[in-house]
């Protein structure tokens, strides 16, 4: 193989690398603290650049509708917690005025879309998964899944069956060793690498700590004075964070329609449990090798890309069942 | 006595013909992924029930039009709600090959004639005891791999890579494509698969550049097709690009933009009606159709999609005529096999995509001269390169 090839392949395997590694820390920062395996999360990637390019196209896209409208539901479940409600409709009410300020000024259009997904991430947990505090990691999961199809389905009836293209925010070139980089790649390593230290050194703070006790211990935790309820809501939060800012990062480089997501949350997936579902360094190494092995495998053997990736899983889950003593915390 | 039970004979069965009436069924994705296409396939369809294009004479036609979803299942479901409880005569729709694909058992258990707006081969070849019944209207991706190949022939191409989805659409391709190509003398330097939803193909896009192909032939449909292209030309790509039939929807141009430019595609001549020479069989009704899809649906608002249903309905009139003289509607065993026969018995119709003569064995009718032209994308729109004949 020729070494500019070989450079090619390298850059483009970590640069979606980034984008797993990305989704990879918000699904262990979500198990971590909820045990929730969360598999809509490939569709909240997919939603932040399509409302994007709603805006651009200057329409209110459907999405600001429904976070307000989770919104909505949210303050009526905890109408009776103090002003815990009015703040939530505030909330909703802002989300609605963020929306017509993305039609407005097309030139904002990537951070509004940033902040009209966000609410969706904590809402789907209060909506959905916080009815079952004592819950199986088994019963989140099926939830899980079924919460991917609703968004999936939602997905196509708010933004179409196509693909969209949006501008690139570094539409310049880097030159590393003398081959071109797109700048708008080196931006989403840079995130990943970002969103790892800032989740690695978050969760050392006793905030953090208390987050992730919440999971280990529900019962412990409670006598401790830690909300369990809180720790899944910021979870989800930071992870639609995280999740949204890939989506609008990466979707200049790969385009965005509704249907890419799953397969993304699920090679983000591969990349978290080849770091355990625990370890956020690892979720980035796991990454950047799901992206490289694809990047070889398409060059070498197209045709079995995906089964060449996914069997990647194989290897590893043995591995990490022969090796990882004490898993079985709490359940 | 008898003479009145003879009268009140008459009077019955007078009154019978003249409620004789011909059901079409229609099953079509008008929602879900390939909604872009059954959306133009189903505003046709109105247009037919409203009589725009002719209905046909001394019968009643009722319309009942089903949605499925692009979900092989339902359209199945629909198919077997069509002919059990709405008693249809002819099904027309499966707006996707799967969907028509899945169709064929219940059409050939029920022996109802059905013709197929969907593209891939296999829905009419071969010609088998289920296939008996089962006609379409879209290019094959065998007749459009001839236009390609014959095009690429004439420039002067020698070696060739395929980039296609890794799907039935792509494979189908693939498959035609480099058995085309083989006769022709091409020579295929590199076959690779990618899928809609991927994210990448550099891998693939580097290793067809290092073949150093004179042309690339990506095998996609809609907005996914870009892709490819577009990572071939930031990889400084400078050979002849192809793309197939399945990118002719405006969204491909929207999304493409500047990266699609100068693409070569083969298409049905409706794509580029105007520009037609005027003894192109297509192009005057082609026109025809455009004029009354505008009309009722805005300018610009018609595509190569809604072509096909139209063709189906100028294949289907001619062969309800023809199957009146046969049977009678109310005998409904009798009339489906008349009307298979007639739609089998077609002889130069000419429809939007081309001059429809179809036989025993072939089920679909076209001549690739007729069917197909090479279009190229220029300043963000279709422009007529050359035609066949």
């Amino acid at each position: 193989m020729d070494p500019t090839i070989f450079g090619f392949l390298l850059s483009d395997g970590l640069i979606s690398g980034a984008l797993y590694a990305l989704v990879a820390l918000s699904l262990v920062l979500v198990f971590a603290v909820t045990r929730v395996i969360l598999i809509p999360m490939g569709e909240w990637v997919m939603y932040a650049p399509l409302t994007q390019a709603g805006f651009l196209e200057g329409r209110l896209p459907a999405t600001v509708g429904l976070s307000a409208l989770l919104l909505l539901v949210w303050a009526v479940l905890d109408r009776r917690r103090g002003r815990a409600p009015w703040l939530l409709a505030g909330w909703a009410v802002g989300v609605g005025l963020l929306g017509m300020a993305g039609v407005r000024w097309p030139s904002l259009a990537g951070p509004i879309a940033f902040l009209v997904v966000l609410p969706l991430g904590p809402a789907s947990f209060r909506l959905f998964f916080e009815p079952l505090p004592q819950g199986s990691v088994l019963l989140y999961l099926i939830l899980a899944v079924g919460l991917h199809f609703v968004y999936k389905g939602l997905g196509l009836a708010f933004f179409g069956p196509d693909q969209f293209r949006l501008p690139a925010l570094w539409p310049g070139e880097l030159g590393v060793l003398g081959l071109p980089v797109p700048g708008q790649g080196v931006l989403l390593v840079a995130a990943a690498l970002l969103a790892m230290a800032g989740l690695f050194l978050f969760f050392t703070t006793l905030y953090g700590k208390a987050l992730r006790a919440a999971a280990v211990n529900r019962l412990g935790a409670r006598i401790s004075g830690i909300s369990v309820r809180e720790a899944g809501r910021v979870a989800f939060l930071l992870a639609t964070a995280v999740g949204a800012a890939a989506g609008l990062l990466a979707a200049p480089l790969t385009n965005a329609s509704y249907d890419m997501g799953f397969l993304l949350g699920l090679k983000g997936f591969v990349a978290a449990i080849l770091g355990g579902l625990v370890s956020y360094p690892l979720a980035v190494v796991g990454g950047g090798l799901v992206g490289l092995l694809e990047a070889f495998s398409s060059f070498y053997a197209s045709a079995y890309k995906e089964a060449i990736v996914f069997t990647l899983l194989l290897p590893v889950l043995a591995w990490r069942s022969l090796s990882a003593l004490t898993l079985e915390e709490e359940e | 006595m008898r003479k009145r039970w003879i009268g009140l004979a008459v009077l019955l069965l007078g009154a019978a013909l003249a409620q004789a009436e011909v059901r079409i069924g229609v099953t079509l994705s008008a929602t879900g992924p390939a909604a872009s296409l059954g959306i133009p396939e189903k505003n046709t369809l109105l247009l037919i029930e409203q009589g725009t294009f002719g209905l046909p004479k001394g019968v009643k036609v009722r319309f009942f039009v089903l949605d499925d979803g692009t979900d092989p299942t339902a359209a199945v479901k629909n198919t077997k709600k069509l002919i059990q409880e709405n008693r249809v005569h002819l099904i027309i729709g499966g707006t996707t090959s799967p969907n028509s694909l899945a169709m064929i058992d219940a059409v050939a258990e029920a022996k109802v004639p059905f013709i197929s707006l969907a593209a891939a081969k296999a829905i009419i070849y071969p010609v088998d005891a289920k296939r008996y019944w089962v006609f379409k209207t879209p290019q094959t991706d065998e007749l459009m791999s001839k236009a390609v190949v014959e095009d690429m022939v004439a420039r002067g191409i020698k070696t060739v890579a395929y980039l296609g989805f890794n799907t039935a659409y792509g494979e189908g391709w693939a498959k035609e494509f480099a058995k085309a190509a083989k006769a022709a003398g091409l020579q295929l330097v590199a076959s690779e698969r990618y899928s809609p939803k991927d994210t990448s193909v550099t891998g693939q896009v580097l290793k067809i550049l290092s073949k150093r192909p004179d042309a690339v032939l990506i095998g996609a449909a809609g907005t996914p097709a870009v892709l490819p292209q577009r990572t071939l030309v930031e990889k400084g790509y400078r050979g002849q690009i192809y793309q197939t039939h399945g990118v002719a929807n405006p969204a491909f141009l929207k999304v493409g933009g500047r990266f699609v430019e100068n693409t070569l595609l083969p298409a049905g001549p409706i794509l580029v009606a105007a520009q037609l020479p005027n003894t192109f069989p297509s192009k005057r009704p082609a026109l025809t159709y455009i004029a009354a899809y505008e009309a009722k649906y805005g300018v610009g608002s018609y595509s190569t999609f809604g072509g096909h249903a139209y063709d189906a309905w100028q294949i289907a009139k001619g062969a309800i005529e023809r199957a009146l003289k046969k049977a009678r509607p109310d005998d409904l065993a009798a009339f489906r096999k008349a009307l298979r026969d007639e739609i089998e018995a077609t002889r130069g119709v000419v429809g939007v995509h081309g001059v429809f003569t179809m036989g025993p064995t072939d089920h679909l009718g076209l001549k690739f001269n007729e069917a197909a032209v090479m279009v190229r994308v220029k300043n963000g729109n279709w422009v007529l390169e050359r035609t066949f004949r």
